[in-house]
């Protein structure tokens, strides 16, 4: 590669290795996220604790240290393991969105917890009343109305984890900010590429917060206006 | 024991901050009675209530329902409990994701698991008895404040419930939305609906109680007919209480107007 133009659309390759990265770890922070913050809310002493040490675990380590710490500690590790020898622990991608989307999970549970925390009292205890039980109440009338209010600081998560997930590159992930490098070693124009990657993850945060905030509209309580009418 | 009660309360302790808030309270509703509870705020009303569904679990004491005492530790004998034990909130507490209908609606189907189409019939049925099957596509925040208690009055009676308890159905109505509530409240006590109402509406529910019960501090401190204990030369302490409300409120009347 002699000049940094021809090799665009190699670097353009890189998005579907962030897309990957971004959409399997918000979906992982989602899925351990929504558990948590119910276990946080309404569980008993020892759930809350538990979800109290991983969130203060997890909040408490850099993503690069966890990377490195995950990926040329533990996973290395294991892969030496003969019983475990038919897992791809090798592969740099599953260690990323495992590192992400646990450390994703840490901060969704908070943004959910708040927002069920916020629901007035009344729902739950009317829930109640009507002879549903915890998990009814909880799935049927808590989540929906948490999960909308949600979607504001769900973005907001979005679009730190999806800078965040530059940080694959170390581990050799060959997305954005990697593809960039490596063209920048050989072109050595590192400037025009880093305004590159910059545009691109500037795009993806504009297209991805522009997605939630049509979300957010399309599910929003009719009757309920949240829109600046100062 | 030959005892027609639907609802026993017996001997109800409850506890809340290292306060008495009840204190030994026992009550018994017949079939198609209406019981109505007043007194000062801060009395334990709103407690009580809570207390007899176990929303607020009491810390001793008992509870029958159609002769049965109640298990508090069973999680299946609460279920059914408030299955039979509908509630009317002060605030309404409708479920703000969901229309007028899907209110109604919600319980039927997630608790005693109708198929859609029969839980939609019925909440129509139930919407339409309080007047408001033309809002049944509207969500709460689309409602005046007495649409919404209508709404949940609909959500209750969907359940087919035993008993209803009503805590202070109408306090967080402006004034002109009262009688809408009112009226509906009426005309379940003309259905033969059991319930127990806290309430300040005391002229009104006059009219319709068999009993009024007056609590202050945790004990129900008077009972008997309203007209006995609304009479002016009473002495009673509802009559004192009351005649302090219509001073507040000089459109109020303790006059029973039935």
């Amino acid at each position: 590669m002699r000049t940094s133009w021809e090799a665009l659309p190699y670097i353009l390759g890189g998005l579907w290795w962030t897309a990957g990265l971004i959409i399997c770890a918000m979906s992982i922070g989602l899925v351990l996220g929504v558990p948590m913050a119910v276990g946080q809310v309404y569980g008993g002493p020892i759930i809350r604790r538990l979800v109290a040490f991983y969130v203060w675990l997890f909040r408490g380590i850099p993503i690069l240290v966890q990377l490195y710490l995950f990926y040329f500690g533990l996973l290395a590790y294991l892969s030496e393991l003969p019983l475990l020898s038919f897992l791809p622990l090798s592969s740099a991608f599953l260690a990323a969105i495992t590192v992400l989307g646990l450390t994703s999970a840490a901060y969704q549970s908070q943004i959910f917890r708040g927002a069920i925390q916020s629901l007035p009292p009344g729902q739950l205890k009317a829930a109640k009343a009507l002879g549903m039980s915890d998990r009814t109440a909880v799935c049927s009338i808590i989540l929906p109305q948490a999960l909308r209010l949600s979607i504001p600081a769900w973005s907001n998560e979005y679009s730190i984890l999806l800078k965040d997930s530059a940080l694959a590159f170390t581990i050799g992930v060959l997305e954005i900010m990697s593809r960039t490098r490596a063209v920048a070693s050989t072109t050595h124009q590192p400037l025009p590429l880093s305004l590159l990657a910059g545009a691109i993850f500037f795009f993806l945060t504009w297209a991805g917060i522009k997605g939630l905030k049509y979300l957010e509209a399309k599910v929003r309580i009719p009757g309920y206006a949240h829109q600046g009418t100062l | 024991m030959d005892n027609p009660a639907i609802l026993r309360v017996e001997n109800i302790v409850k506890n809340i901050g290292g306060h008495r808030i009840l204190d030994d309270v026992s009550l018994a509703i017949d079939k198609g009675h209406l019981k109505v509870l007043i007194g000062p705020s801060g009395a334990g009303k709103s407690t009580l209530l809570s207390c007899i569904n176990f929303l607020a679990p009491p810390d001793a004491g008992d509870i029958y329902l159609d002769g049965r005492k109640i298990n508090g530790k069973s999680r299946k004998e609460l279920l059914a409990l408030r299955q039979h034990v509908g509630m009317i909130f002060q605030d309404f507490n409708l479920f703000d994701h969901l229309t007028a209908m899907e209110n109604v609606r919600v319980a039927l189907i997630k608790v005693k698991g109708l198929g859609k189409a029969a839980a939609t019939k019925r909440a129509m049925e139930e919407l339409d008895r309080v007047g408001l099957s033309d809002r049944a596509t509207q969500y709460p925040a689309q409602l005046s404040g007495g649409q919404k208690q209508r709404v949940s009055v609909a959500r209750a009676l969907a359940m087919d419930p035993k008993v209803l308890l009503l805590d202070e159905p109408t306090s967080a109505l402006d004034p002109e939305l009262i009688g809408e509530v009112l009226a509906v409240i009426r005309d379940m006590a003309d259905a033969g609906m059991t319930m127990l109402m806290a309430t300040h509406q005391i002229s009104f529910s006059a009219s319709l109680a068999d009993e009024f019960l007056f609590m202050e501090a945790g004990h129900i401190v008077e009972r008997g007919s309203p007209a006995k204990l609304l009479a002016r030369d009473s002495g009673s302490r509802t009559q004192a209480f009351c005649a302090k409300l219509s001073e507040l409120s000089a459109a109020a009347s303790c006059e029973v107007t039935s």
